[in-house]
């Protein structure tokens, strides 16, 4: 549905975008995960229409839409910092974009307390934008950019600007609406856990290339290169190979046995504990542990590597 | 970027904005200009050639004592004007609008009366001389100082003086370091406005200046309309205004160069109340010390409205609805024409103003930039020239403009449209762009995003200035004494008017209406001030 076409994007000669091309099929989200600077949000300012293209195409529904200014579009953008109208209340928020195409009154306020109710905002009509938290604020600007039922939704680092456990808890709600609503977005993150999370495909940027796209288990079963692998925080690359963590047994030295390695240390990332091991042949191997016995800081460890978590890279 | 978005209605939109304001200048400022010129350097017999004029030394030593005593009323008075501005920019306190709008009202007096104030204060030997210059000039300007400098700093994000202090920097440190550079533009901006009114001043050095100081302003009127020699007054004019163009170029250029994009906040996140007895000592110290300084004379002003003989009595207020022979119509009337004129000029300064701040604010570029220091131009060519220009240029064909009742509004409202750029452009520049982009995105075309976008978050910045431009044109002097009918005076031109008539009930009927006129005044600026507090938040 929306295509994006060997767009190039050049800011005094320094090159934002380059050649990129990316598909969004009708119903569909598609995270782009890359860190800052690698020409994400200049991706989003394209297909909205704030940005021109130097060159490349942008297509909605098969239609060129690379001249049609953003007014124009029908293409929704929440924006990093959520740009609220701080002359406006929430409604005068929300209703922005339903007045603009010319909704009755009625009309407008019923949506709005619609879009509100859909957010978990209902009753906050009259609150002035200021007075709303941070994470208030990411809804209103959630909530006015899908009022005017936008053919495709983009979200520019939306929840950047929260505090971790806020960040949680909305991308779980995002996680539902998006579902909910069917819903054909291009979500812009440097969070490897959101693009995950919501992405049915992510889109991997670096320096203003696209290096892959797939789905988040795609991605993690078979990253493009050793820079996409250790991105998406895959430690064990060496040689051409990645070794997945979690194909990496670790266990206690059996009695008698003097092991492959001692623990240099231990992690914990949610459920998960990362441990790493100093190889008596002097190389490091990451370990993700799931279980409830896992060892410490010093132990002596036997080491057993599943061959399917063994992955050539190109 | 934005030459691919809808270019019909883009080049509508710059050809009004850069046109409607060009136009105006050109009819009312470049064309009166120009006759004053012609009339002044034209071929004649028996006058001085421009040489002439140029190599005395007595307009060299004219030219000197106005550009020094403009510089040193422009540093005293960022001197004076920074601790108030710090404490209304910093804190909020009970009090603060009214704060704010009593310290606007000395510069919306007539200077002839500010500079009457200060004869009656001043100590015998100081009263007159370039130390009463200095001191009235302040007085008038403070309020510029404070007012910009404070507005600005209001929305001045105090976390970056917070991130200094975690970093090791003292207060003192802190303020050189990092506050002074974010209030760098706003100070040039302010210290350009000064600068340019010391320069152009008029009833206040003309009244203190006495026999002995004489600037640029008040030697061009002293040659046109007491010698009738026109070839000097016009020579003099040239000066001013090369010395003028000078300023403002230098002025923008030092802006743009200071330019910073400080991220801007709400004033309600920057303003916090008085906590420690330092900094409630410090308020109280500062702005007691403006009050006393700015209060002093204006009291001294009512003392003398009421002042008859050894005691005090109404008698110059009630004297006002009569017909007196200073005038060709009651002082009252000239209350009600004060106003009216007034109200018109503030309209067709809002508006030409307002189109001109757009076009200012839209571009970095040299069209903006020029059309900016445009638009100075009037105040630096002086009222008491523009108001002379109109009378030879639009009392004759082509343009008989002469008797219409809009010359007086339109003469003030060219004096007034300076302030309407300077305190609305800052205020589009500052709009966060994303913001605009935002209301693209929802649907809206570019002139609708202008409505919804700059427009409210403009508003208050347009009712300020719709204010100040209105208070501005009530007391506007050395243009309207030209051309006010005899029939229908505004309030300065019957206050000098009674001031040149001998007689103690002249004098008390002159102060009694710079009474009013300060009164009407105070109104206004305050009912800027409800309307500011009123829309914060909320359009």
């Amino acid at each position: 549905m929306l295509r994006i076409e060997g767009v190039t994007v050049e800011f005094d000669g320094k090159i934002a975008l380059d050649g990129v091309t990316l598909d969004v099929a009708d119903g569909e989200v598609v995270t782009v995960l890359g860190p800052s600077g690698s020409g994400k949000s200049t991706l989003l300012r394209v297909v909205a229409g704030l940005q021109r293209p130097d060159r490349g195409r942008v297509l909605l529904d098969g239609k060129d839409i690379t001249s049609v200014l953003p007014h124009r579009r029908g293409i929704g953008l929440v924006f990093q910092d959520h740009a609220l109208f701080d002359h406006r209340d929430v409604q005068g928020n929300v209703a922005f974009g339903l007045r603009m195409r010319g909704d009755s009154r009625s009309q407008m306020e019923q949506r709005a307390s619609e879009l509100l109710e859909v957010v978990g905002l209902t009753g906050y009509e009259r609150r002035s934008v200021a007075t709303l938290s941070g994470g208030e604020q990411q809804r209103v600007a959630l909530a006015r950019a899908l009022a005017p039922a936008p053919r495709v939704l983009l979200l520019d680092e939306p929840l950047g600007s929260l505090d971790r456990r806020l960040r949680d808890r909305l991308l779980e709600d995002l996680e539902e609406l998006f579902e909910r609503i069917a819903l054909t977005a291009l979500y812009v993150t440097h969070d490897q856990a959101e693009a995950f999370a919501l992405g049915n495909r992510v889109a991997i940027m670096r320096a203003g290339r696209i290096v892959q796209v797939g789905t988040p288990d795609e991605l993690w079963a078979r990253p493009a290169d050793e820079d996409t692998a250790r991105f998406l925080g895959l430690g064990n690359v060496r040689d051409g190979t990645m070794i997945r963590p979690e194909g990496v047994a670790v266990t206690h030295a059996a009695d008698g046995s003097n092991g492959d390695g001692v623990v240099e240390s231990v992690a914990r990332r949610g459920p998960t504990m990362h441990v790493n091991v100093r190889l008596d042949t002097g190389e490091t191997l990451e370990a993700a542990v799931s279980g409830l016995d896992y060892p410490s800081a010093g132990d002596r460890v036997q080491v057993a590597i599943d061959e399917r978590g063994i992955v050539p890279l190109d | 970027m934005d030459e691919h978005r809808a270019p019909v209605s883009a080049h509508a939109w710059r050809a009004l904005t850069y046109g409607v304001p060009l136009a105006f200048l050109a009819l009312f400022f470049a064309y009166p200009l120009a006759s004053i010129l012609e009339r002044g350097l034209g071929s004649g017999e028996n006058i001085r050639s421009p040489l002439d004029v140029l190599t005395d030394p007595l307009t060299r030593e004219v030219a000197w004592f106005t550009l020094w005593q403009a510089v040193a009323s422009t540093l005293l008075t960022i001197a004076v004007a920074l601790p108030a501005s710090y404490v209304l920019g910093r804190y909020a306190f009970r009090g603060r609008n009214v704060v704010a709008a009593a310290v606007t009202v000395p510069f919306v007096l007539p200077t002839v009366v500010v500079a009457l104030a200060f004869l009656a204060v001043l100590p015998e030997g100081l009263e007159r001389g370039w130390a009463a210059i200095l001191i009235a000039h302040v007085f008038f300007n403070v309020a510029v100082v404070v007012r910009v400098v404070g507005a600005f700093w209001a929305g001045l994000d105090p976390r970056v003086s917070e991130a200094a202090a975690t970093l090791g920097a003292s207060p003192a440190r802190s303020f050189r370091e990092v506050t002074l550079p974010l209030l760098a533009p706003v100070l040039a901006s302010a210290a350009s406005i000064v600068f340019l009114f010391s320069f152009t001043s008029f009833g206040i050095v003309l009244i203190l200046g006495g026999p002995r100081y004489s600037t640029l302003e008040t030697e061009i009127y002293n040659q046109a309309v007491r010698m009738f020699d026109l070839r000097t007054a016009a020579v003099l004019a040239l000066v001013q205004l090369v010395c003028v163009a000078l300023a403002v170029w230098a002025a923008t250029h030092l802006e743009q160069r200071l330019a910073l994009g400080g991220q801007r906040r709400a004033e309600r996140h920057v303003l916090r109340p008085l906590r420690t007895r330092g900094e409630k000592a410090f308020a109280a110290a500062s702005l007691g010390s403006l009050a006393i300084f700015l209060g002093v004379p204006l009291a001294v002003l009512v003392e003398s409205s009421l002042a008859v003989g050894d005691g005090y009595s109404l008698e110059a207020y009630r004297a006002l609805g009569r017909p007196t022979d200073a005038l060709l119509a009651t002082p009252w009337e000239a209350v009600l024409n004060s106003v009216v004129y007034a109200a018109g000029a503030a309209v067709i300064a809002l508006v030409v103003g307002g189109l001109a701040a757009f076009a200012v604010a839209g571009s970095r570029g040299g069209g903006a930039r020029l059309l900016d220091g445009s638009l100075m131009l009037p105040l630096g060519a002086s009222a008491v020239m523009v108001g002379f220009g109109f009378v030879i240029a639009f009392d004759t064909k082509p343009i008989d403009f002469r008797s219409s009742p809009w010359i007086v509004p339109v003469v003030q409202a060219l004096v007034a449209i300076p302030f309407v750029v300077r305190i609305v452009a800052p205020t589009l520049r500052a709009i966060d762009e994303r913001q605009r982009e935002a209301a693209a995105v929802l649907g809206a075309s570019p002139g609708r995003v202008r409505r919804e976008i700059d427009l409210p978050v403009a508003g208050r910045a347009l009712g300020v200035a719709a204010g100040f431009a209105f208070a501005i044109s009530l007391g506007e002097f050395g243009a309207t004494v030209f051309l006010a009918r005899p029939d229908s005076p505004t309030l300065p031109v019957a206050i000098f008017r009674f001031l040149g008539r001998p007689g103690e009930l002249n004098t008390g009927q002159a102060y009694a209406l710079a009474v009013i006129l300060m009164a009407v005044v105070g109104v206004s600026v305050f009912a800027v001030e409800r309307v500011r507090a009123l829309r914060t938040g909320w359009v």
